[in-house]
Order: C-alpha cells, then sequence, then structure tokens
C-alpha cells in the first residue's frame, strides 16, 4: 500500500505544521491552565479552511478527504492537543450533515460550519448511555400542528458543547425500538430549550471545553432530522468511525511531539558529563518510542485508507483507535521519564500531553469497546 | 494591472548550514526556504491584489525544483508563476540573473500600471543588488527598502525606510519597489483552497529557447560568462573570543579601556 503524500498533501502538511507551530503551541500552555476554549484559535483555523478540510468546495470546504483531515488534526496535535482534537471533533458535525443532509440541509448548515467559523459538536452520549450508546434515554416527540419535533433529555460529556452553534443531536424517536428509534437532527444554539449545562473540570484535553447538554421541549424543526426517521442509530455508529480516525491522527500526532521533545532534551541534557542521549537506556527508550510511534501511524493510514475506499472500516478504525491511542500514551510516558524531574512541571510540556493522552483511550468509545468491535469479526 | 513578483529560493540558514570543504555553501544538503524579504515583497502585491483584483505573478530564476516554492507562492494567493530554467543561465552573479528575470518580465509584457516587486535582498548573497539591477535593466523607476505602498491610479507612495527614519516617495507606474521586513509584518499563510488548486494554476517555464530572442538575452550577458563577479576565496571566518566588559564611568575605567586599546595597538 502507498502511503505517500501527493504534492497538494505535502503542501497542507507544511501548513499545517507551520500553522500550528506559529499559532496553536503559543496558546497551549494557556489555555490547559485556564480551562478556556481558544476562540481566536478556532477563528484563524476557519480562516485557512481547516475547518471544512474534508468538505467539498461547493459547501464552502477545502475539498479534501481522510486523508487530508489525518494530516492537519495530526500536526495539530503535535504541539496542542486540545486544538487538534477541536478540529478532529467540529469536523463530525458537517461530515455527518454531508453524508445524510438534505441538498437544503446541506446548503444552509454547511458552508457556517466549513468556513464561516461556526462550531459544531455531535451530541450522543448521556449518563446513561456512553459505551452503551444503545441507552440513550432523550425523546424527540412529534408536534403535528407545529411541524416540530420536542426534545427532552440531557447530554453529557459533550466536546464543544458549551461553544458550538450547530449540533447533531441523537434523540429517540420511538423509544420502545431501541435502537431502532433513534433518529438524528440538528440544532441550532439558538432553539428555543436548548441549553448547557455544567462544563467538566477534566483532568486533560482543557482547552477542549466539555459540556452538558440540557434539552427541555426543546422545539426542532422537522425539517432539520437529519437522514431518515429511526435511521439515527448507524448514522452515528458511521459517524463514530470516523471520529475514531480522527482520534487514532490525535494520538499519533501527540506520540509525535512527544518524541520531538525527547530527542532534543536527550541531546541538551548533560549527566556525567555527556548528553543522556548517549547513554543507552535513553537510546533504547528512543527506538521504542520511535518504532512504536511509527507502526501506530501505519496503522492509522490502514484505517485513513480503508474509510477513504471501503463502505464499512470499523475494524480498521477500532484497531488504529486503539493502537494509537495506548501508543500515544506510552511514548509521553517514556518521554516524560526521559526528561526526569522537569518532565513532571507544569513549565514543560509533557505533564500536560501526558494528561491529554489519556483521553485518548477513552472517548469516541474506550479501548475496551474497540476490543469488542475488533473481536466480534474474529468470533462469530 | 499585474503586480511581477520576483522571489529566491534560499538555504534555510536557520537549521544547520553546511559549508563544502572550498568554503562554499553546501546548498544540496540544506533545507530551502523562500526568501524572507521575498516573502514580504509577495504579501504586499497581495495586499494590492485584496484591494484591486489586480493579477499577481510570481517569477523565479532557479532549477526546476523550485516549482514547489512557486506553487507554495500560488497557493498563498498569486495567480500565476513563471519559473526561467536552463543550462545556459547557470553560474549567473546578480548582474547576469538581474539580466535574464527582465528578459523574462519583458517576455510577459510590462503594461503602463503594471509593476515589479522584489525582497530588498536575499539571505544567502545578501548583495541587494539584483532588484535595482532589473529596475536598470526594464529602465524603470525604482524605489527600495519599502515597507508600506500604497496605489491610486498611475501613482504609487511608498515608505521607504532609512536607518533613521523614513521618506515618502510618490512615483509612476511602471516602477520596480524592493520590499523589507519589519516587526508587524508577517507573510499570511497559504489557504487550504490554495494549495488545492496550487498545481492547477497556469505555470509558465522560461527556458533559454524561449527568451532567447529577447534583447536583454546575449551570451556575454548571462550565465557563468556573462557574469562579472569573480569569487577568489570563500571561508567560515574564525570565531571571535570573549570579549571583556568594563564598568563605570569614570576616569579609572577610561584609562584602563584607554591601556587595553594601546595594548591591542587599537589606538
Amino acid at each position: 500500500m502507498d502511503f505517500s503524500l501527493t504534492k497538494e498533501q505535502e503542501m497542507l502538511k507544511k501548513l499545517a505544521a507551520q500553522f500550528a507551530e506559529e499559532e496553536l503551541e503559543p496558546m497551549a500552555q494557556e489555555i490547559d491552565e485556564q480551562h478556556v476554549f481558544p476562540v481566536e484559535n478556532f477563528a484563524k483555523m476557519a480562516k485557512q479552511g481547516f475547518t471544512g478540510v474534508n468538505i467539498p468546495e461547493e459547501y464552502g470546504g477545502a475539498g479534501g478527504g481522510q486523508l487530508e483531515k489525518a494530516i492537519c488534526v495530526e500536526e495539530f496535535c503535535k504541539k496542542c492537543m486540545s486544538s487538534g482534537a477541536t478540529l478532529s471533533i467540529h469536523l463530525m458535525a458537517p461530515e455527518t450533515i454531508l453524508k445524510h443532509g438534505t441538498k437544503e440541509q446541506k446548503e444552509k448548515y454547511l458552508p457556517q460550519l466549513t468556513k464561516g467559523g461556526v462550531l459544531g459538536a455531535f451530541a450522543l452520549t448521556e449518563p446513561s448511555a456512553g459505551t452503551d450508546a444503545a441507552g440513550v434515554r432523550t425523546t424527540a416527540v412529534y408536534d403535528e400542528a407545529t411541524d416540530e419535533y420536542i426534545l427532552n433529555g440531557t447530554k453529557c460529556f459533550i466536546t464543544g458543547g458549551s461553544r458550538a452553534d450547530i449540533l447533531v443531536i441523537f434523540a429517540m424517536t420511538e423509544p420502545k425500538l431501541g435502537t431502532k428509534g433513534m433518529s438524528a437532527f440538528i440544532v441550532e444554539r439558538a432553539f428555543e430549550g436548548f441549553d448547557h449545562g455544567k462544563i467538566e473540570n477534566k483532568m486533560g484535553l482543557n482547552g477542549s471545553e466539555t459540556a452538558e447538554l440540557v434539552l427541555e421541549d426543546c422545539r426542532v424543526p422537522a425539517k432539520n432530522m437529519l437522514g431518515k426517521k429511526n435511521k439515527g442509530f448507524g448514522m452515528a455508529m458511521g459517524a463514530l468511525d470516523s471520529a475514531r480516525v480522527g482520534v487514532a491522527a490525535q494520538a499519533v500526532g501527540c506520540a509525535e511531539g512527544a518524541l520531538e521533545l525527547a530527542v532534543q532534551y536527550a541531546s541538551e541534557r548533560v549527566q556525567f558529563g555527556k548528553p543522556i542521549n548517549r547513554l543507552q537506556g535513553i537510546q533504547w527508550y528512543l527506538a521504542e518510542m520511535k518504532t512504536k510511534t511509527e507502526a501506530a501511524k501505519a496503522l492509522m493510514l490502514n484505517a485513513v485508507y480503508a474509510a477513504e475506499t471501503k463502505k464499512r472500516y470499523s475494524i480498521e478504525a477500532s484497531m488504529a483507535k486503539l493502537f494509537c491511542s495506548q501508543t500515544a500514551r506510552e511514548v509521553v510516558n517514556l518521554a516524560l521519564q526521559i526528561h526526569g524531574g522537569y518532565g513532571y512541571m507544569h513549565d514543560y510540556p509533557l505533564e500536560r500531553m501526558y494528561r491529554d493522552a489519556k483521553l485518548t483511550e477513552i472517548y469516541e468509545g474506550t479501548s475496551e469497546v474497540q476490543k469488542l468491535v475488533i473481536s466480534r469479526s474474529l468470533v462469530k | 494591472m499585474r503586480i511581477f513578483v520576483c522571489v529566491k529560493q534560499v538555504p534555510d540558514t536557520s537549521g544547520t548550514v553546511a559549508v563544502n570543504e572550498d568554503g562554499t555553501l553546501n546548498r544540496a544538503s540544506m533545507e530551502t526556504i523562500i526568501n524572507p524579504d521575498d516573502l514580504i515583497a509577495m504579501e504586499q502585491a497581495l495586499q494590492i491584489k485584496d484591494e484591486t483584483g489586480c493579477q499577481v505573478t510570481a517569477v523565479t530564476m532557479g532549477p526546476p525544483p523550485a516549482e514547489g516554492m512557486l506553487r507554495e507562492l500560488v497557493a498563498m494567493g498569486a495567480d500565476d508563476a513563471i519559473l526561467i530554467s536552463g543550462r545556459e543561465f547557470g553560474g549567473s552573479d546578480t548582474f547576469a540573473t538581474s539580466q535574464i528575470i527582465a528578459a523574462g518580465i519583458t517576455h510577459v509584457g510590462l503594461q503602463e500600471d503594471d509593476m515589479v516587486f522584489c525582497g530588498r535582498q536575499a539571505i544567502d548573497g545578501d548583495t541587494a543588488q539584483v532588484g535595482p539591477q532589473i529596475a536598470e535593466k526594464l529602465g524603470l523607476p525604482q524605489i527600495s527598502y519599502a515597507s508600506e505602498i500604497t496605489k491610486e491610479g498611475n501613482e504609487v507612495t511608498v515608505k521607504r525606510m532609512l536607518e533613521d527614519g523614513y521618506m515618502m516617495i510618490k512615483t509612476k507606474t511602471p516602477c520596480l519597489i524592493t520590499c523589507i521586513s519589519d516587526q508587524d509584518k508577517k507573510a499570511r499563510y497559504m489557504s487550504l483552497a490554495g494549495i488545492k488548486h496550487s498545481y492547477e494554476s497556469p505555470y509558465q517555464i522560461f527556458d533559454f529557447e524561449e527568451l532567447k530572442d529577447e534583447p536583454l538575452i546575449q551570451p556575454d550577458k548571462i550565465g557563468l560568462k556573462g557574469s562579472p563577479t569573480n569569487i577568489f576565496k570563500s571561508f567560515t571566518p574564525p570565531q571571535k573570543g570573549i570579549g571583556e566588559m568594563l564598568e563605570g564611568a569614570d576616569m579609572k575605567t577610561a584609562e584602563t579601556l584607554a591601556a587595553k586599546l594601546l595594548e591591542k595597538h587599537a589606538i
């Protein structure tokens, strides 16, 4: 399989790396410490076209695909996981609307999300529906008099939930049918009955606000139903496959960023009269980190390739997500170890990356769920 | 209205600087970047394009891989690009280079309201000669060290930076302006939309065959043979030792300083 980039993709990678270094990295520590979403960073991403990287040009996007998305997310995450994750998760909304939306929905919402600087969000998780996504309790009841659906329920752990203006929200249109009674809706923040609840105080990824959504008789026009009625569960699972490839790209970027820092530090830190990269113990760590990171990247690109060429790619996405997230945690851990006491200090980026990397093993499906998806293809 | 922006691909001296045994730069082993002042020249041109919708053409002379740089400039916002490339042009010094680039611009045709922008100087040679020489060869008025450029009709107003101040100069188009970077000015990023179409935009290669009938292309004025500059020796200067700081504003310190300068035969 040829994973080499085209000239345009090479150029995109160069731009994303430059943008990450000049615009995202300088803010990374501050947004982590202050737990604040970097509004200006998102606006800058939109100005350059990153926020619509894999959406067709006719809808204001940059006309790329899964690979272009992965390139940007990976480069951003080398310098600032919060920013890379924000982009990756934002894209779930336009991707889902593009795939399942009507012409009218696409024309109305996609340009806002791709180039208008509007943040998108994807709301499936609920207090009772985490790993078991079928446990969604939010209801959507049709009101014939107004041709609207009335949504009631609470969503939790929604990335960007406190900032997003356009959200894809999943609710039960026929609760007694279980997963076959779930539908998706495009919800605007301005809709009556929509609000966000508390913003979570997380361990990491603090520059990406994670919020609770409160839907109290939230009135959503029937024309804002996304896809067909009661077909929401399949749509959600499809969107999660794409999101998992995105998390794999985040994790690879994080591992690469940590490796870069470790290589640099090991060449500068002098102990016993020589740089510590002359010590075999450190050399072996670096070799292990590099090998794992490259293996993770290959698996991530394999999933990107599957996403671009196959209708279903759940197994590839889950394998990439499982391995890349585990690799990110291990590589960041070793990078921190190489930094010794300095790595444990807030002044150095590694303790932040250590906290950020952990989330890649949890969100968009825990590692255990990925194993479930993968093993189901083996044990029938 | 068109603005030609002359650019150069240079070694990235912020990384490792590789030097050959004969003292010349080992360009092949170094990363390349777009010369920083040239990027600012492109930004100035694109700002005028933002206001007027004029055409911006990136021009360079160099080997075929310089295409990548030109495509990046198109991704920033240039409309088209011209690569002047040929073995006959190799080894050119600033005189020959400006002769060839001027021929390239003449080949396209310079209209009444066109302008040529260059960076002040390139970070590899630091001569600041090519821009002014192109102006001379095209018979254009020139303004160097420009930090701000505004154009109204055929009149161009330029803020020209000096060591201890600036002067405002007006001239008429067509003209040539060399641009300088300052802390407040940053070239824009490439856009994703620009990147997508960077390899679809008009792109021309002018080789010797294409330009040979231009009056400026004369065998004794291009390439190594046409270059009056001779480099006798290139070398890396030895590093200076650590200086000694004397503190104090009194007579004794002054006497100490004078004694040390005498000792070194500096005075």
